[in-house]
């Protein structure tokens, strides 16, 4: 496999077969999802600013054809992982934004009753096993899913996503290296945004062409991608994870892209190791969402009017989360005891003799 | 002389200080240098002193921990910056095979002086991962010294002693201080330096004995101070300072003194340095005990997310004054 670089020509990725095969509606779903996650991710920021939320705000604004575009491949076994900057990944897989605000505002009806927080969205339901906070630290989970999935006699394979700062990590040498001997299903999708908070890809990785190019040390296919293309996303992510789903064969997949904000709302740095002209220059030409809508208006799938509903009913959804959010009951402080262990949440022996794991 | 100063500036002015006086250390970290700190603790030092002295590192906490260890080994003294000591796992070989027992393997031969530091702390509401309190297990690991400053004039005092010190030192600072303000002694009066296993009595009192480290110091001397005017108790609160050399001798003369305890301690019920300190007293000075040793420490569950709910799981003035109430 010969892999994409800035100077080969570029190409159209609309007549790949996974793109050919999408109606009118399927893009425009598409689009919907990506316009979703930036408006919930704004109304989130917004509520952040206002005291409303603890700990940290990890925005994937200017990221989303990556969450969106490949997990629109995922079938009933397919299942994903990823890092601290978990929003979009939460949506595009179909958990509701009242359940991912509420989560932020630390309710009881967030989808961690409160207690993870905006790193920590889970949705085992819909093959969604998180959020974690430790850079690289779920790179081998995501090992593990597919592990599981090939251990099970099932063909479906885990994408495991993280950031470019990751591939420093161990763990995540460790995890490659496991994948290829083993041959397991995995697909991991380096996100390179370019900054690991505020280091740039060039001070914190050794790397000839691509990040991506690390897995030849493992005997492993590998390819780099253009995030703010959704067909280039959707067509080479397929090919991955045809690989991994047929014959266990995992990828590391590159996926270039921009995140609009800072690391997190924390870092008001977000400027000083990045120029304005820097950002300016993804926001006007390489921004996901509008390239998409360009292409489609073009195809003839949808109008500007059309995208504008689109827009401001996911204003209105995200709009509606926050008071869901503000209307939901805090956690009782009797919880704090629930979900450290299985045992003491049901009906066993240790549950009702009380509470010898605990300490008081 | 002394001047006012946050906790974070007390640490920078102890690494530059530190910097200036032996040209062996070097600062590392995630983010250290360029972006001036995660926590703005190392803020200006790598304008003033360029690459080679302050250095950003990768996110790779078991290479550049186990980087900075292996420079010790060759007489380099790397004070190597934490983001956040739960990151600790990810280097946690290094911190307890490596730094921990090359010393003691090699018969000697081989000192490891380094520090590492950063904030371990729960109370920011980062959930579960984000918020381990690990002092009271790096201090089971023997070969380290382990210390938790509370106030600024400590942060730069215990910071100085642990760069000088030819063993591994983890300072574990906390978020909720870096903020905080105190008299730190004028450098134009002396090297300030607070030695490694001294304790300090922040408070003197009569009564009973609250005994502390880190931010939980802050903690037992506003209960002190309910304790007193609501209650009229006198409580004596004695801060350890180091966890690892403890200064046993300071914690059983408060006991003998008040013949009553109770220990605040940030970190898990279960295990952790007020298991141990307890421990240390019923062996000790049972005699003396006019009461049951009492504790009070976060609650036995990973970190809530929610700042509804975890506020209640850490220790606060109000159930330190509870539990005083129960055995006074
Ligand atoms: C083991 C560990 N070290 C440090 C951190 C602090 N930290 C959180 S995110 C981050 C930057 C990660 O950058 P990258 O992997 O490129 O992902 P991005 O934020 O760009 O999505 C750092 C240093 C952490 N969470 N875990």
């Amino acid at each position: 496999m010969s892999p994409a670089s800035a100077d080969t020509p570029r190409l159209d990725f609309a007549g790949s077969p996974v793109n050919q095969s999408l109606s009118a509606d399927d893009k425009i779903e598409l689009y919907r999802k990506m316009v979703r996650i930036r408006r919930f991710e704004q109304a989130s920021l917004k509520y952040y600013n206002a005291g409303k939320m603890g700990g940290f705000l990890h925005l994937y604004i200017g990221q989303e054809s990556v969450a969106v575009g490949t997990l629109s491949l995922c079938g009933p076994n397919d299942h994903n992982i990823t890092a601290y900057r978990c929003h979009a990944h939460a949506l595009a897989v179909g958990m509701s934004m009242n359940e991912c605000m509420a989560e932020l505002f630390g309710k009881a009806t967030g989808c961690s009753k409160g207690k993870g927080g905006s790193m920590h969205f889970f949705a085992p339901d819909k093959n969604y096993w998180g959020g974690h906070g430790i850079v690289a630290g779920q790179t081998p989970l995501g090992l593990g899913l597919g592990y599981g999935l090939k251990y099970k006699g099932l063909e479906g394979c885990a994408l495991c996503y993280m950031g470019d700062g990751a591939v420093n990590q161990g763990a995540f040498h460790e995890s490659l290296n496991i994948a290829a001997l083993f041959e397991v299903p995995v697909v991991y999708i380096i996100e390179n945004n370019g900054y690991s908070m505020g280091t740039s890809q060039k001070r914190s990785s050794a790397f000839r062409g691509c990040l991506a190019q690390r897995a030849e040390a493992y005997d492993m296919d590998w390819d780099l991608v253009d995030g703010s293309d959704l067909y280039q996303v959707r067509a080479k992510a397929n090919i991955a994870m045809e690989r991994a789903r047929k014959q266990h064969k995992p990828t590391v997949l590159e996926i270039t892209t921009y995140r609009y904000y800072g690391h997190s709302v924390a870092d008001a740095n977000a400027k000083k190791y990045r120029t304005p002209e820097e950002i300016e220059n993804y926001k006007k030409n390489h921004d996901p969402i509008s390239l998409w809508q360009r292409r489609l208006i073009e195809e003839g799938v949808l109008t500007e009017e059309s995208a504008k509903e689109i827009d401001t009913a996911a204003k209105e959804e995200a709009a509606a989360s926050v008071q869901f959010a503000e209307e939901s009951p805090a956690p009782e402080v009797s919880e704090i005891m629930d979900d450290v262990y299985w045992e003491t949440d049901n009906d066993t022996e240790a549950s009702k003799i009380g509470r010898h794991f605990f300490n008081d | 002389m002394s001047r006012t100063m946050l906790y974070r500036h007390a640490i920078r002015e102890a690494l530059d200080e530190e910097l200036t006086r032996d040209e062996n250390v070097v600062i590392m970290g995630e983010e250290v240098a360029q972006y001036n700190g995660a926590y703005k603790v190392t803020e200006g030092l790598w304008d003033k002193w360029g690459d080679k002295r302050i250095v950003d590192t990768p996110i790779s906490e078991a290479g550049f921990i186990g980087m900075g260890i292996g420079a010790s080994m060759l007489g380099v003294r790397p004070v190597m910056e934490l983001m956040f000591w739960s990151f600790h796992s990810v280097a946690f070989d290094q911190l307890v095979n490596n730094a921990a027992c090359v010393r003691y393997m090699s018969g000697g031969l081989i000192n490891v002086p380094i520090v590492m530091r950063g904030p371990a702390n729960g109370g920011t509401n980062v959930g579960a991962t984000h918020s381990h309190i690990p002092e009271g297990l790096f201090a089971a690991f023997p070969g380290l010294k382990v210390c938790a400053p509370a106030t600024p004039a400590d942060a730069k005092g215990l910071m100085k002693a642990a760069i000088r010190d030819n063993d591994p030192v983890y300072v574990m600072e906390n978020t909720l201080l870096y903020g905080t303000e105190g008299e730190v002694p004028d450098p134009a009066d002396g090297d300030h330096v607070v030695p490694l296993g001294k304790a300090d009595l922040k408070r003197e009192g009569s009564d009973i004995s609250l005994i502390a480290h880190g931010r939980s110091v802050l903690h037992a001397l506003e209960a002190a101070e309910t304790l007193k005017n609501d209650h009229n108790i006198s409580a004596e609160v004695l801060d350890l300072r180091s966890i690892r050399p403890l200064d046993v001798e300071a914690i059983l003369a408060t006991v003998r003194k008040t013949n009553r305890v109770v220990l605040v301690d940030e970190s898990k019920g279960f295990g952790g340095v007020s298991a141990m300190v307890s421990h240390i007293i019923q062996e000790e000075a049972f005699d003396h005990l006019d009461a049951p040793i009492r504790r009070v420490t976060s609650v036995d569950a990973p970190a809530f997310y929610s700042k509804h709910v975890e506020n209640e799981q850490l220790p606060n003035p109000k159930r330190i004054v509870d539990k005083v109430l129960t055995i006074a």
